[in-house]
């Protein structure tokens, strides 16, 4: 175990050393002149007070030169400033973090208890009228794109019924309800479909035939038995949803006004705050590649199939 | 065997049709209109829907049926040329890789791992936003991510056939690398491909519109789905149908592709027929 985490970490090395390089090549692209923007709103700046700023921030030196510094403010955490509000990017990203955070775990939260009985439920009944229903319910729910799952709920159950506020303020229960159904509803849809693939596959096998044999009550077989396998499929399925949560936070939270990373780094787009949207890819890529490790290091330690082939010694 | 294929893919046939609705909705789109969709008639703004505009006008009172009907134009084709690119560039680079091996294959493989590494929409956002935002700035972002999953699943078919007996058999007749590649490794891989890429048309209109609803896609007044949406959203209240029009032809032209994908992908795999 010890030294497959070991290779597994080394893996990640150049990966982040890719993943930085590319956020940071990627503002290459962008017409706008840093200085430029920042001194939009101070009317007519001379030349030279822009040349003395772009030396200061070490904007005329070569492009790897500027990659290496700032890779190495990453590291440390020092990620420039903002170019609008001069607030240092790395204390914006952390203080907008939690807000999204825990959107985030509520969804997932939500999902897996709402998706586990579900797909369950839909595997033991399948191709009866219960299964018919929630596959029906699973595939609109993946056909349906978020921001149009977010604005019905906003019009039905914030502006019809009056139930819930629309407008989010992150720590008050009441309002992560919205954001966090939104993000529920397509990854909920996908969860139930798989879990109910594998639970079809799982009681196939000869083993549930055993117990059933054995006049084994099914309700004992499903507890005891078949769920166990479905824990694995929700952590697949957890590493494989992270991808489109993450991205899916910066359209809901944006609709919501939900203060989180998303919302920070769509307004910085619209306002040209490049250093907030490198330290937005670079973070929730670095969120990403996290996430997987441990969802493989998690296979590796619940898995024993798994772990035979890893080299446990 | 004609009979036979006749049967495997006679369920695809309503999908396809249905498919085929909306594609030609989308090509014959400007002799679909009612109206033009593009001009305002502000006397008639916010109605809602009537028997003459049968959905309703937006908030320039331009008929929302008739930009409907064109932003299909838009959205489809937009999202149909992008996966078109990322496949044919994906499984070109990918079946390359499996079948040269080798330095270009390591290289190749390891910028695809990182590419995977982004959170999709995360760095289409910022790709997006970083190009300057416009509907083909928007592929582009998508188009520059989407790629390396048509790679890995390309470079690992070609792998499963390049030992096979009959590229043995190709080889020793004398066939060069590229027509190798061209005569034997693309057909050969083209039928996995096209499944993956059949179930990924509705994420791909989803991203595409995604993009334009935040304002970093397709810009006014152009009609198309996602920006008709962004446009009515300061007025879900008063006009809940300048949403609900795009949003439902969102909705529908997914849920057929994501369909089609489906029964695409239960014809093309025996195993699952039998179940």
């Amino acid at each position: 175990m010890k030294s497959y985490v070991i290779s597994r970490l080394m893996q990640l090395v150049p990966i982040l050393i890719g993943i930085t390089f590319l956020t940071f090549g990627m503002m290459q692209f962008t017409a706008d002149d840093a200085v430029d923007i920042m001194y939009e709103q101070a009317g007519s700046v001379s030349e030279e007070v822009k040349a003395a700023k772009r030396a200061e921030l070490g904007l005329d030196q070569p492009f790897l030169v500027q990659y290496g510094r700032w890779l190495a403010g990453v590291a440390s955490g020092d990620m420039g400033r903002s170019y609008l509000s001069g607030k240092r990017v790395f204390e914006a990203f952390a203080d907008k973090l939690p807000a999204t955070v825990e959107l985030m775990v509520v969804s997932i939260l939500l999902t897996i208890f709402v998706a586990t009985p579900l797909g369950i439920l839909a595997a033991v009944y399948q191709n009866r009228w219960l299964d018919y229903v929630i596959r029906t319910f699973s595939f609109v729910g993946n056909s349906l794109p978020n921001f149009f799952v977010a604005l019905l709920l906003i019009y039905f159950l914030a502006l019809r019924l009056g139930l819930l506020p629309i407008m989010g303020r992150p720590g008050d229960w009441h309002s992560v309800v919205l954001p966090a159904l939104t993000l529920t509803i397509a990854m909920g849809a996908k969860y139930t479909r798989q879990i109910r693939a594998v639970m079809l596959e799982e009681l196939e096998k000869p083993y549930v035939m055993g117990a059933r044999a054995r006049g084994v009550r099914e309700y004992t077989i499903l507890t005891k038995s078949v769920l166990r396998s479905t824990l694995i499929v929700i952590i697949t399925l957890l590493a494989l949803s992270m991808g489109s949560l993450l991205g899916g936070t910066a359209i809901v939270e944006t609709i919501f006004m939900w203060d989180g990373v998303g919302k920070m780094a769509v307004d910085a787009i619209l306002t040209r705050d490049y250093p907030l949207i490198q330290a937005y890819v670079v973070w929730m890529s670095i969120i990403y590649v996290c996430v997987n490790l441990v969802a493989d290091l998690a296979y590796h330690y619940l898995d024993p199939r798994v772990r035979s082939c890893g080299g446990e010694s | 065997m004609l009979s036979f294929m006749g049967k495997r893919y006679r369920p695809l046939v309503p999908y396809l049709a249905l498919a085929g609705v909306v594609l030609l909705t989308a090509v014959f789109a400007p002799f679909l209109t009612p109206y033009d969709p593009y001009v305002q008639d502000l006397e008639g703004a916010l109605s809602p829907p009537n028997a003459d505009n049968l959905l309703g006008t937006d908030r320039y009172g331009r008929d929302l049926l008739s930009r409907v009907i064109m932003g299909s134009q838009t959205t489809l084709c937009a999202s149909l040329l992008l996966l078109l690119v990322i496949a044919s560039f994906g499984s070109f680079v990918g079946a390359i890789c499996g079948y040269r091996g080798g330095k270009l294959d390591i290289f190749l493989m390891r910028l695809s791992d990182v590419f995977l590494a982004f959170p999709q929409m995360v760095f289409a956002i910022a790709a997006a936003g970083a190009l300057g935002g416009g509907l083909f700035n928007a592929a582009a972002a998508l188009a520059v991510i989407g790629w390396p999953k048509y790679a890995r699943i390309a470079r690992g078919l070609t792998l499963t056939i390049r030992a096979m007996p009959y590229m043995e058999a190709a080889r020793m007749a004398g066939t060069g690398p590229f027509g190798m590649l061209v005569s034997h490794v693309f057909p050969n891989i083209a039928g996995p491909v096209l499944v993956t890429a059949a179930l990924d048309i509705g994420t791909i209109i989803m991203e595409l519109a995604g993009l334009s609803f935040l304002g970093l896609g397709a810009q006014p007044p152009t009609a198309e789905w996602g920006a008709m949406m962004n446009n009515g959203r300061s007025m879900l209240q008063t006009a809940p149908w300048v949403i609900l029009a795009p949003g439902t032809a969102i909705f529908l032209t997914v849920a057929i592709f994501n369909l089609l994908g489906d029964k695409i992908r239960d014809a093309m795999d025996p195993k699952q027929l039998q179940k």
